[in-house]
């Protein structure tokens, strides 16, 4: 109830004797915060190993490099081999670029179509918000992974396909988050003004009331991407992967019958999967908690 | 009991317009499913895929398609499973009963420990256990569930055998029906304890914020003054209130639940929904796939309106099956 209406209206007195600036404050109480610092850390590590990784480490993830099922600290790979006897660091390198990449776009997918349809349920109300609530809840009912699946299997496993199965079915959440900020800042006074004073309903929604409805829907698009690495690693994981990619999930699903015999594969890419995950979720922990200054003072 | 005819009524348009999604992937699906068919069975007769095509309707307009495939889900026909090789509604009532088996004890291990573990930390925020519940959280939100299940399996396979890691039953079977029974529980243990450990995280995420607004509430003061004892305090009377949040979440996110079940069931051998989804979507067995789409879209639908029913519980001041728990100011989002 009061996170965020008050940014636009209530600034100044929210900021003690000396005004600061919001994002000034903001910044200060993110780097007070030490598990998102942490998470920052961590997510910078998972980035600049999956990007600048292929410059330091100069191996090709899909060629053989050494006999199969070769331990971790062998003399040709440092992470050691998979089942093919393909170098594991290679392969988390080279498996990390498509995760992060169907991640983020996938989230950035669901976020646009939630934040779409949340806005104009929240905003109109009526036969529209009952409509498209309908739509949502519809898209509750049906198990997520298992649509995705059945998209992707229709229309062929390929980067982009499973990017838009992702996208096209994790938006629910946020649609409702966007409806629930929606309707509460649609009937503060700054928007009642921009009304009166002759404002269209499109400027209304992308101009006035989104701008102050954006705080929590970033915080939950940052908890998107995560969930859609999870998704991703999942599919590909079941073989629903692009299976010309490497990816972390496809990594362990292809080694996953001899994990008994060699651990590593299947256990370093899902550490990769689990820090990268838990970094975003530090991260938007730690924004979420910065934007918002009654939960700080917890 | 009106509300509840309502949200019936609002459940049968849902699961229609599941049907008629289905009906449009069949459609969207490349080649036609007779195509399919002959594909899985490697290869048929020019007359077998005439007879195929007439038996489907393919001939026959789009939209009397769409009624012909309704017509036949109300009689209970979803079709027959090539690569099963038998009626798919079969199918999926012999793998039903595990797959719900798994989902519920998950759930109930992930809201009593989850709640537990929340109340907790919000009762002692500085405690030691406390931060071993933030860290697990973080721990089950953040670990792919497959993997979990991936890191159990190698830890109960080679190093502690003291639970099976693969199917439900032992393959000797066993002579008395208790027997049999504490088989199956003992093969549920890690399949059950895996899809739970991602909800514990949420649950007690959730129910701490909920407790620790609650618990700073005028009237567990009250109830303090009275010389209620804690136990008294946080059972009886914030409890009540604090669990209204994970309510509304274990009813958002059974259909998560049932994903991973898809998951789980797939890593342990599992004979459930969700690995037969799993095989049949490996075959492009479309027939059993929708029809498990559809039968996990009634599934979640009958967890929801189970869940409404227990806000009438929970909270007296929700009256029939109304979703209006007032959100507690702060809670998680």
């Amino acid at each position: 109830m009061t996170e965020t209406t008050s940014a636009p209206t209530a600034a100044p007195e929210a900021t003690g004797p000396k005004p600061a600036h919001p994002a000034l404050e903001f910044l200060r109480a993110f780097a007070r915060n030490q598990s998102a610092i942490i998470g920052l850390i961590l997510l910078a590590l998972v980035l600049g190993t999956t990007f600048l990784g292929p410059v330091f480490y100069d191996v090709d993830p899909y060629s053989m490099v050494d006999m199969p099922f070769v331990a971790p600290g062998g003399e040709y790979a440092p992470l050691g081999t998979d089942y093919l006897g393909r170098d594991m660091l290679a392969g988390i390198i080279e498996g990390g670029r498509a995760t992060l990449a169907v991640g983020a776009a996938a989230a950035v997918i669901s976020v646009v179509i939630g934040i779409l349809i949340g806005s104009l349920a929240g905003y109109f109300g009526g036969w529209i918000d009952a409509a498209l609530m309908k739509v949502t809840e519809f898209f509750q009912i049906l198990p997520t992974l298992l649509l995705a699946m059945v998209l992707v299997t229709i229309f062929g496993a390929t980067l982009v396909t499973i990017t838009l199965a992702i996208g096209a079915v994790s938006w629910p959440q946020v649609a409702r988050l966007a409806r629930a900020e929606f309707m509460k800042i649609r009937k503060l006074d700054y928007v009642q003004a921009a009304r009166t004073a002759g404002a269209r309903d499109a400027y209304l929604i992308f101009r006035v009331i989104l701008p102050a409805a954006l705080p929590p829907l970033v915080v939950a698009a940052g908890l998107a991407v995560g969930a859609a690495i999870l998704f991703e690693a999942g599919m590909s994981f079941l073989g629903l992967g692009d299976p010309n990619t490497m990816s972390w999930g496809l990594i362990i699903g292809q080694n996953r019958n001899y994990l008994l015999d060699a651990w590593w594969t299947v256990t370093l890419p899902g550490v990769a999967i689990f820090i990268t995950v838990l970094a975003i979720s530090l991260v938007g922990d730690g924004i979420n908690d910065a934007l918002n200054p009654k939960l700080r003072r917890r | 009991m009106p509300p509840l005819v309502k949200r019936l009524a609002s459940a049968i348009g849902l699961l229609v317009a599941v049907l008629v999604l289905n009906f449009l992937l069949i459609q969207m699906a490349p080649g036609d499913p007779v195509e399919v068919i002959v594909g899985e069975m490697g290869g048929a007769s020019e007359e077998l895929i005439a007879r195929l095509r007439a038996e489907y309707g393919l001939d026959k307009p789009v939209i009397v398609q769409l009624g012909l495939y309704l017509s036949k889900v109300v009689t209970g026909d979803f079709g027959y499973s090539y690569y099963f090789n038998q009626p798919v509604l079969g199918l999926i009532l012999q793998r039903l009963p595990a797959t719900i088996l798994l989902v519920v004890s998950s759930l109930m291990i992930a809201v009593v420990v989850g709640t537990l573990m929340g109340i907790y930390s919000a009762r002692k925020p500085k405690g030691l256990l406390s931060h071993f519940v933030t860290i697990f959280s973080l721990v089950g939100y953040a670990a792919p569930v497959f993997w979990t299940g991936l890191m159990l399996l190698i830890l109960f396979a080679s190093v502690f055998p003291i639970f099976p890691v693969s199917g439900m039953q032992n393959v000797r079977g066993s002579e008395t029906w208790i027997g049999a029974v504490l088989d199956v529980l003992h093969h549920l243990v890690l399949p059950s304890v895996t899809l739970a450990s991602i909800y514990i995280a949420t649950y007690s995420r959730l129910s701490r914020a909920s407790m620790l607004d609650v618990l700073g509430s005028d009237y567990i003061r009250t109830a303090r003054a009275k010389g209620l004892n804690e136990r008294r305090v946080i059972f009886g009377h914030a409890l009540r209130n604090g669990l209204i949040p994970v309510v509304t979440m274990v009813g958002l996110q059974f259909g998560q639940l049932f994903a991973g079940a898809v998951l789980v069931e797939t890593v342990f051998n599992w004979p459930g929904l969700g690995r037969l989804a799993y095989e049949s979507i490996l075959r492009r067995d479309y027939p059993t796939i929708l029809a498990i789409l559809f039968f996990s879209a009634i599934l979640v639908m009958v967890a929801n309106i189970l869940t409404d029913l227990a806000y009438g519980k929970i909270d007296p001041r929700i009256g029939g099956s109304r979703r209006k728990a007032p959100k507690p100011k702060g809670a998680a989002q």
